[in-house]
C-alpha cells in the first residue's frame, strides 16, 4: 500500500546509474587510449591537465562545496614541487627515493593546506581570499631566497620517477591513475554526509550548526585533503617540468584552477574536471594567444561571475527545468511518526531559570523561567520584540545570556555551543527557512541526520561498507521523514523551487531526522493557509504524543490554543503569564496586552 | 641607517596608508572590498611614467591626467564589477569580480608597458642647495600626498553636503535611500574618489617603487594589512597602521632581510585577525540568527 511506497528507498535504475557514470567511463577510455596516438606533444598536454586536475579536485571541495574563496591555492603546488624535488635531489640530507619524496610533498601540502585554510573559520570572504593570495606570494619569495634548498632563481631539477612510471608513457599513466584516484576520492566525499555538510555550511551555516555539524573539524579534514592533493600535484608537476624555478608557479595557474571550478559549477565534480581539461589545452591550440592567456582567464572569470554564477553544471541541469505540478497539497501522515521518532521514556525536561539577556541597552529577556517537558506542546507567545525567538536562540545555543541557568534533565546545557544540541537530540526550525537551495529536498533533509552517521572521513573517502550503510540508512530515514510531513513526491526536486509553505514542512522533516527528544519551532505557521495551519497543528500535536517536548513560538493564537498543553506569554522580555490555554485565554493582562478583546 | 629606515619606511608607509584609504573609501560606499586598490596604485606609477617620460608632458599636466584616469577606472570598476554583483543574491562574488577586473588591467599593463620595472622621473626641479633638497623628494612626496588626502577627506566629510551624504550612505544605506539620497550616484562618486586617491598614491610613490606592473599585488596586500588590522573604514587606523608597517618592513629589511619581513608581516596579519577578526579597533560582529 501507500505505506510501502513511503518506506522503500529511492532506487535509481541501473540505466540511471550508468548515465551518471557514463561521462566518466568515456573520459577514462579516452585517457587510457591516448598513448595509442603516440604523439608526445598531446601526451604532455594531457599530463599537465591530469596534474592540474589532481590539485583542482581537492580545491573543488574547498571552493565548490564549502564555498571558500581560496584563490592562491597554487602555493600548495609550489610547496609540493619543491619538497619533492629537493628531497629527491638530496638537497636536504641524503637522496630520497622519488616515490617517497612525492609522498613527502603530499604531506607538506596537507600540513600547509590546514595552516592556510583554517583562518577560513574566522575570516570573512575577502580576508580569506587575501590571506591565501599573500601566502602564495610569500611561498614564491621564500623559494627565491632559500637557495640551498630551492636553488633560488636558478632553480632545481625535478624528480625522475623510476620504473614502472618512468618518463614518457609510464609517467603519463602515473598522472592518469592519480587523477582518477583524486576524482574517485573527492566524488566519494562530495556525495557523502561530509559533502552535504560542506554545502550546508556554505549556504545555511546556522542550520548546519543546529544539525550538529562541527565546522572546525570538517574544515580541517577538507583542507588536509585539498592540501595533500595539491602537494602531490606539485611533485608530479616538478617531474613533468624536469626543471623548476619560482617563475614556473605563476598566479595565472591559481586563476586557472579557480575558474575551472567556477565554470564547471559549484558542487559538481564532472563540470570542473571538464573545464580543467579544456582550459589547460586551450592556450596550446591558440598559440598567438599565449601572451594573453592570463587576460583571457581573468575576463572569463568576470564573465562567469556576472553572467552564469551556476556554471556548466547548472546549465545542464535539465531535470530541474521540468515544471512541477501546480496546486500541490501537503498532506502529513502522522501515522508514520512512530517509525521516525524514538519513543522517549520517562519524563525529560529543558529548564530555564532566571535567564536575562541584553542587546546593548535593550533587555531582550529579563528574568525568564521556562520548562519544556517531554510529551507536551509548550506555546510561547507575545508581541513582536517580546523575546520569543531570543529565548529559542538561547536554548539552541546561539546566544549567551547574562544571568541564569539552562538545564537538560538536570544537567547544565552549555551556552554558546549550537553544534552540541544535535547530539542531545534538541532540534529546531527557523523563522525564515534555512536551506541549501541548490540541493534536492531529500539531500536537505539528510543534512538533519548528519550526527547519526558512523563512517569516518576516511571510510567515506574510500566508500567502504560502513559508509554505504550510512548512506542507505540516512536516505531511508529522510524518505520516511518526508513521507511523514507529506512531501515525499518532491524528494528529488531542487529545494529552491519549493513554495514557502513546503519549505516550512521540509524544515520540520529535517528536524525530525535527529529523532529529537525536543523540537523547537520558530513561527512554523507564518505564511501558511488556514488548511495548512490545521494540518501543521495536527502534525505538531502528533509529534508531541510520541513523547517529544515541543516548544512552539507562534503568532497564530488559534493554533496555540488548539494544540498547546501549556502557554507562556512574554511581554518586553518578561513573563506576563503562564498556564493552560484556558487560563491564558481569560487572563486579563494578556487579553489587554496581546490578544485584544 | 636609522635615517634611511625612517625616511624610506615612512614614505613607503604613506603609500600603503593611501592605498588603505582607497580601500576604505570604496568600502564605506558599498560594503565592498575591492582588489582594484592595488591596481590603481600600480597604474599611478605606470601612467605617470608614460605621460611624463614617454610622451613628454610636463609634470603637472601628467599628474592631473593620471588622477583623471584613476577616477575613470574607479567609475568603470563600480559599473562593471560592483553594481551587478550587489544586485545579485550572492553579493560576496564581488571578491572575484573585482579581482578579475584588476587582473585584466594588470595583464594589459604587462603586455603594453612591459614586465620590467622602469624608472620614474623626478617631478619637481629642486635646487640641490635649497632646504627642500635635504630630504629627497621621493621620500616626502608620498607623505605630503597622504597629509593632503587626510585633510581633504576630513574637510569633505565634515564640511560639505556631499561628504555628509557619503557618511549617511556608509552608516545606513537603507535609511539614506529612504531620505532620497541617490545611492548609486554616490557610490559611483566614491569609487571615482577612491580612483583619484589610489592613483595619487602610485604617482607620488613611483620614484621609489618605480613604474612596475608587479607592484599591484604588493600594494593590494600591504595596503590591506593596515586597514584590516586597524578596522575597516577607519582612515586613522589606515594611516597609523600603514606608517608603522612601512617602518617595520624597512627595519626588518635592513636587519634580517626582506624575506623575513614578508613572512613576519604575514604571520602578524594572520594571528591578529584570528584573535580579533574585526580588527584591533573594529566593532564586534553582528547577530546571525
Amino acid at each position: 500500500m501507500t505505506d510501502i511506497a513511503a518506506t522503500a528507498p529511492v532506487r535509481t535504475s541501473w540505466l540511471g546509474r550508468l548515465e551518471g557514470k557514463l561521462s566518466w567511463i568515456l573520459l577514462g577510455l579516452v585517457g587510457l587510449a591516448l598513448p595509442l596516438l603516440d604523439d608526445s606533444y598531446i601526451g604532455v598536454i594531457a599530463q599537465r591537465a591530469y596534474i592540474y586536475w589532481v590539485l583542482s579536485a581537492g580545491l573543488n571541495l574547498v571552493v565548490g562545496y564549502a564555498g571558500q574563496i581560496a584563490i592562491g591555492w597554487v602555493s600548495m603546488l609550489t610547496l609540493g614541487a619543491y619538497t619533492t624535488a629537493a628531497l629527491a635531489a638530496g638537497r636536504v640530507g641524503p637522496e630520497w627515493h622519488p616515490y617517497l619524496a612525492l609522498a613527502a610533498g603530499g604531506l607538506m601540502g596537507a600540513v600547509f593546506g590546514v595552516i592556510v585554510g583554517l583562518p577560513a573559520l574566522r575570516l570573512r570572504t575577502f580576508y580569506f581570499a587575501m590571506t591565501t593570495l599573500a601566502f602564495s606570494t610569500i611561498v614564491t619569495q621564500v623559494a627565491l631566497a632559500w637557495k640551498d634548498v630551492t636553488g633560488g632563481g636558478v632553480g632545481t631539477p625535478g624528480p625522475v620517477f623510476p620504473w614502472p612510471f618512468e618518463p614518457g608513457w609510464g609517467f603519463y599513466y602515473f598522472c592518469f591513475i592519480l587523477a582518477a584516484l583524486a576524482t574517485w576520492v573527492t566524488a566519494n566525499i562530495g556525495s557523502s554526509r561530509y559533502g552535504r555538510a560542506l554545502v550546508a555550511i556554505r549556504d545555511a551555516e546556522v542550520a548546519a550548526e543546529a544539525s550538529g555539524i562541527v565546522k572546525a573539524r570538517l574544515f580541517t579534514l577538507i583542507f588536509l585533503l585539498a592540501g595533500a592533493l595539491g602537494g602531490v600535484a606539485g611533485g608530479l608537476f616538478a617531474s613533468l617540468q624536469s626543471y623548476i624555478t619560482p617563475e614556473a608557479f605563476t598566479f595565472e595557474m591559481s586563476v586557472l584552477f579557480f575558474i575551472a571550478i567556477l565554470i564547471g559549477g559549484r558542487g559538481s565534480i564532472l563540470g570542473p574536471a571538464l573545464a580543467t581539461i579544456i582550459l589547460t589545452a586551450l592556450p596550446e591550440f591558440a598559440a598567438p594567444l599565449v601572451q594573453w592567456s592570463t587576460f583571457l582567464y581573468a575576463a572569463l572569470l568576470l564573465a562567469i561571475v556576472l553572467l552564469v554564477p551556476g556554471g556548466i553544471a547548472d546549465m545542464l541541469d535539465f531535470k530541474n527545468r521540468r515544471p512541477l505540478t501546480l496546486h500541490r497539497e501537503i498532506v502529513p501522515r502522522t501515522e508514520l511518526l512512530s517509525r521516525v521518532l524514538d519513543r522517549t521514556d520517562g519524563r525529560r525536561a529543558i529548564v530555564l531559570r532566571d535567564i536575562s539577556l541584553h542587546f546593548g541597552g535593550v533587555r531582550a529577556i529579563d528574568g525568564l523561567d521556562l520548562e519544556i517537558r517531554s510529551g507536551e506542546v509548550h506555546g510561547l507567545i507575545g508581541p513582536n520584540g517580546s523575546g520569543k525567538t531570543t529565548t529559542l536562540n538561547v536554548i539552541s545555543g546561539y546566544y549567551t545570556p547574562k544571568t541564569g541557568t539552562l538545564q537538560l534533565d538536570g544537567a547544565d546545557l552549555p551556552f554558546d555551543q549550537p553544534q552540541v544540541r544535535a547530539n542531545r537530540r534538541i532540534a529546531r526550525t527557523f523563522q525564515t527557512p534555512r536551506l541549501v537551495g541548490a540541493a534536492s529536498v531529500l539531500e536537505n533533509v539528510m543534512i538533519g541526520g548528519t550526527v547519526h552517521g558512523h563512517a569516518s572521513f576516511t571510510e567515506a573517502m574510500l566508500s567502504l561498507p560502513r559508509h554505504k550503510r550510512d548512506e542507505r540508512v540516512l536516505r531511508e530515514a529522510a524518505m520516511q521523514a518526508l513521507a511523514t510531513v507529506g512531501l515525499e513526491s518532491l524528494a528529488e526536486v531542487r529545494a529552491d523551487r519549493l513554495q514557502h509553505s513546503e519549505l516550512r514542512f521540509m524544515e520540520i522533516a529535517r528536524a525530525l531526522m535527529l529523532r529529537p527528544a525536543f523540537l523547537m519551532l520558530d513561527e512554523p505557521a507564518a505564511g501558511l493557509s488556514a488548511e495548512e495551519i490545521r494540518r501543521l497543528g495536527d502534525l505538531i500535536k502528533a509529534i508531541s504524543r510520541e513523547g517529544v517536548g515541543v516548544l512552539l513560538v507562534e503568532h497564530h493564537a488559534d493554533l496555540i490554543f488548539d494544540i498547546c498543553d501549556r502557554v507562556t506569554v512574554l511581554n518586553l522580555g518578561k513573563m506576563l503569564a503562564a498556564g493552560t490555554p484556558n487560563e491564558i485565554r481569560s487572563h486579563r493582562e494578556v487579553v489587554s496586552a496581546y490578544l485584544g478583546a | 641607517m636609522l635615517e634611511s629606515i625612517l625616511s624610506y619606511g615612512l614614505a613607503v608607509g604613506a603609500v600603503y596608508a593611501l592605498i588603505g584609504i582607497t580601500y576604505n573609501v570604496m568600502f564605506s560606499a558599498s560594503r565592498v572590498f575591492s582588489f582594484t586598490a592595488g591596481m590603481l596604485g600600480m597604474l599611478g606609477g605606470v601612467l605617470g611614467a608614460l605621460f611624463i617620460d614617454k610622451l613628454g608632458m610636463n609634470a603637472i599636466l601628467g599628474f592631473v591626467l593620471v588622477l583623471a584616469c584613476g577616477a575613470l577606472l574607479g567609475v568603470v570598476t563600480e559599473i562593471l564589477t560592483v553594481r551587478p554583483v550587489l544586485k545579485s543574491i550572492e553579493q560576496h562574488l564581488y571578491v572575484l569580480s573585482t579581482l578579475a577586473f584588476a587582473l585584466m588591467v594588470q595583464q594589459v599593463t604587462a603586455i603594453e608597458w612591459g614586465t620590467d620595472a622602469q624608472p620614474f622621473p623626478a617631478l619637481i626641479p629642486i635646487d640641490p642647495d635649497s632646504i627642500l633638497a635635504i630630504i629627497d623628494q621621493k621620500f616626502w612626496l608620498p607623505l605630503l600626498a597622504c597629509i593632503v588626502t587626510i585633510v581633504g577627506l576630513e574637510f569633505l566629510y565634515r564640511r560639505t553636503l556631499i561628504g555628509r551624504a557619503f557618511l549617511a550612505i556608509a552608516e545606513d544605506s537603507y535609511a539614506a535611500r529612504a531620505l532620497g539620497l541617490p545611492e548609486t550616484g554616490l557610490r559611483m562618486a566614491s569609487f571615482a574618489l577612491a580612483g583619484v586617491i589610489g592613483a595619487m598614491a602610485g604617482f607620488t610613490g613611483a620614484q621609489m617603487l618605480l613604474a612596475y606592473f608587479g607592484n599591484q599585488p604588493i600594494l593590494s596586500f600591504y595596503g590591506f594589512v593596515p586597514v584590516a588590522l586597524g578596522g575597516m573604514g577607519s582612515n586613522r587606523g589606515a594611516v597609523i597602521g600603514g606608517l608603522a608597517l612601512g617602518v617595520f618592513q624597512q627595519a626588518a629589511n635592513f636587519l634580517v632581510g626582506g624575506i623575513f619581513a614578508a613572512v613576519a608581516v604575514f604571520a602578524v596579519f594572520i594571528v591578529v585577525l584570528l584573535l580579533r577578526p574585526e580588527g584591533l579597533a573594529g566593532a564586534a560582529t553582528a547577530r546571525r540568527v
